[in-house]
């Protein structure tokens, strides 16, 4: 069938420039560069680029640009590009449209609408270059009261983890990142005292050296769980729900099982690995505590159980039944958090702004009472330090980050994880392919990042002129909003700037 | 270090029963009875030595959940969740058995004396030497062996009537790997759509022998008798059942 969809890309080569060295040939996964070797050039296939400008950043002469294809169709609000070209596809493949990354939509980003005070006069801000400031955080159930005897304190305390940073790495399997990508994120978290997430794929053998800082993950297909896998790790995370797709499940296509992969998930190469929708044995609150305590149970009561749900009309409800049911870390996905592979419409229809859960949740479980008795990590779109320090104003104990690390190692968002093709080595399991992450440089890279939204959280801190992270968690009389409805304001709990 | 140990169960929540049951196997203790065992979650848990428990009384949901080397003898029936996401190990059930027996089991072996509930041997699955095994001495509720991506399953159905089919619907629905071998007879529209009959060959028989011949052993059965009955054997149609679903 003639496809009737128009190249999203143009690529431009100044051929004066060009030295005619093919590595936008062999760095293009898509297909898009050949070299003809009668006429000495450099040929482009236009629509086969997805705009990743891998071979803009490789070209030694920088004789690349790629740019948008205008598709200067008749102006129409309603049919757009975007929905005319979705509409094309299935009517050529007759499937459900697949795609990566988090929802790229302009729904509102309440981050934006939010900004953060500064101490002036009435009272002092803290230079961090010269005091002492603490960004340490512990998640976990915290007691509703503590004892001291003669001996100190008196009070059993359910297990908890110290992160140096309250920022740590979102779940992303092997299978859906490669190997090198989680050794990368793997060795950040430690070198950096935060933790990462194993995501639904297993542990490779090569990381249980870093379990000390490892979150691993139990979701619906149960894939590479077993008693090493629960004892290797620092937090055991039940995974109801993801941002990206809300109640769905998850399938890795039979392609991306390759024998090493097939080995962490524990299942026979080149079959499909199925996540169910929902957790068979999770039909309700009850059950999922029965999950929470079976987990409790298997790890001996050593490590927190955290339980991640996708932000949804009534997740404060679910998160008060998440904590009533043992839950010691509660996990919030919102409506931008990511995935290597969803059906778009899900992607793009389903879920909730994070800041909106997130403030709802924080709100809800301190009415409650038991705000206590779980951490609150929220994920899905965290951009910079600055989301992070708003994040924490709003109530989150935590923040996980995945497409913010991802664009460390090089992502450049062009939500083609689906594809299992990606050209900058990411989301991708071909072996060719997963050598462009060097884990040594990878480590680096994530570090660098986390260091520096470290800086810039206590000079954030400092400006308020508090010294401990801990004095900003929940505290929303440092936060204003801007531009923002009188709901929305009541939602967020935070007043209106000026006021 | 004792080699027998009794533990009395009755009114002592589940955490302080498995934190018993821990110190006795750390102990080095080879086996345990539990007596009046009323409904106590997670038995077998977190205990990975091949220690030997039998149970008298009604253990709770999850029984060996995550279990790795116990052998477990419950003599009375079991409830929901149980050998769920097991990885090695036994459990023989004298009785009946809940719902999503096995459910994402990766090893081991269960054996039912008499019926189960629904969603039995849901999501097991095997990778190399690690293959479940669970075989059901009566009959099954509604999806059975559902998205079953290995391991084997094995329906008895010994208490039917004469002429009396099994009454499970939606068998082997999402199926995608192992295999499911039912005595007695089954109807085309109780399948799920994913799943196909075969006629057994040698390596089945073998199979069937073998697991049969265990389960006779257990519950004091004549395996020859079991085994002279037609079985139908159910595979997945399709490694990739969800195969053809995506644009891209």
């Amino acid at each position: 069938m003639k496809t009737y969809l128009p190249p999203k890309f143009i690529v431009e080569r100044d051929d004066y420039r060009c030295i005619r060295c093919e590595v936008c040939v062999n760095q293009c996964t898509f297909d898009v560069h050949s070299y003809d070797t009668e006429d000495d050039e450099i040929r482009s296939c236009e629509e086969n680029c997805v705009g990743c400008h891998r071979c803009v950043v490789f070209c030694p002469t920088t004789a690349l640009t790629i740019r948008r294809n205008p598709l200067d169709y008749r102006e129409n609000y309603n049919w757009r590009p975007e929905v005319i070209e979705d509409i094309i596809k299935q009517s050529e493949t007759g499937g459900v449209l697949l795609t990566g990354m988090g929802n790229d939509k302009s729904y509102r980003i309440y981050w934006d609408h939010l900004v953060l005070n500064a101490s002036q006069v009435t009272n002092p801000s803290i230079d961090p270059l010269r005091e002492p400031m603490e960004l340490t955080t512990y998640l976990g159930q915290k007691p509703d009261r503590v004892e001291f005897g003669s001996l100190g304190l008196k009070t059993d305390l359910a297990p908890q983890v110290r992160l140096e940073l309250p920022v740590m790495f979102s779940a992303m399997s092997y299978g859906a990142v490669s190997l090198n990508v989680q050794e990368s994120l793997a060795r950040a978290a430690t070198g950096m005292g935060t933790l990462w997430n194993t995501g639904e794929g297993g542990l490779h053998p090569k990381l249980y050296k870093y379990g000390a800082n490892t979150i691993v993950q139990v979701a619906s297909g149960r894939f590479g769980v077993h008693p090493e896998y629960l004892d290797a790790a620092r937090v055991v995370e039940i995974k109801i729900g993801q941002g990206a797709k809300p109640g769905i499940g998850g399938h890795l296509p039979g392609e991306k099982v390759s024998a090493e992969v097939s080995s962490t998930r524990m299942i026979p190469e080149g079959t499909d690995a199925l996540s169910p929708a929902p957790q068979h044995d999770i039909y309700s609150i009850e059950d999922l505590a029965q999950l929470v305590y079976a987990l409790k149970e298997a790890t001996n009561y050593s490590k927190p159980v955290a339980v991640k749900i996708a932000a949804v009309h009534n997740s404060a409800a679910i998160a008060s039944g998440m904590v009533r049911a043992g839950a010691d870390i509660v996990v919030l996905d919102g409506l931008r958090g990511s995935t290597g592979a969803a059906p778009k419409i899900i992607r793009d229809n389903v879920g909730i702004p994070i800041e909106l859960a997130l403030a709802s949740v924080d709100d809800r479980l301190r009415k409650e009472g038991i705000r206590n008795r779980a951490s609150v990590v929220i994920a899905g779109g965290i951009r910079n330090s600055g989301d992070v320090a708003k994040a924490i104003a709003l109530g989150a104990d935590a923040i996980y980050i995945g497409t913010a690390a991802l664009v460390a190692l090089g992502c450049t968002t062009c939500q083609q994880c689906h594809t299992g093709k990606c050209a900058w080595g990411i989301c991708t399991t071909d072996p060719w392919l997963t050598k462009r992450v060097n884990p040594d440089i990878g480590a680096r890279r994530l570090s660098n990042l986390l260091r520096g939204w470290s800086l810039e959280l206590k000079d954030i801190l400092g400006g308020m002129g508090i010294n401990a992270v801990e004095s900003l968690r929940g505290n929303r009389l440092n936060l204003r909003g801007v531009g923002l409805s009188d709901t929305e304001l009541e939602i967020l709990g935070v007043r209106m700037a000026g006021s | 270090m004792k080699e027998v140990v009794t533990i009395d169960a009755r009114g002592i929540f589940y955490r302080e029963l498995n934190a018993k049951l821990r110190e006795a196997v750390s102990n080095g203790t080879q086996r345990i009875e539990l007596r009046n065992v009323y409904g106590q979650r997670y038995i077998g848990t977190d205990l990975d030595k091949p220690v030997e428990i039998d149970i008298f009384g009604t253990p709770g949901n999850d029984l060996g959940a995550f279990m790795d080397s116990p052998r477990i003898i419950v003599h009375g029936n079991a409830q929901d969740g149980c050998g769920n996401t097991m990885n090695s190990g036994e459990i023989i059930i004298h009785g009946h058995a809940g719902d999503i027996l096995g459910l994402s089991a990766r090893g081991g072996k269960i054996f039912v004396r008499e019926d189960v509930g629904y969603r039995a041997g849901i999501h097991m699955k095997e990778y190399q030497d690690k293959r479940p095994i669970v075989v059901i001495g009566g009959t099954a509720q509604d999806f059975f062996g559902e998205y079953m991506a290995g391991g084997v399953l094995i329906l008895l159905g010994l208490n039917l009537e004469e002429g009396e089919g099994h009454k499970a619907n939606f068998i082997g629905t999402g199926m995608h790997g192992g295999a499911i071998y039912i005595r007695g007879e089954i109807q085309e529209f109780q399948l799920g759509k994913e799943v196909g009959i075969a006629e057994l060959d040698e390596t089945d028989y073998s199979v069937l022998k073998e697991r049969v011949g265990e389960f006779a052993s257990h519950f004091g059965y004549d395996a020859d008798q079991i085994l002279k009955y037609k079985f139908t054997k159910l595979f997945p149609l399709y490694l990739r059942p969800y195969g053809r679903l995506y644009a891209y």
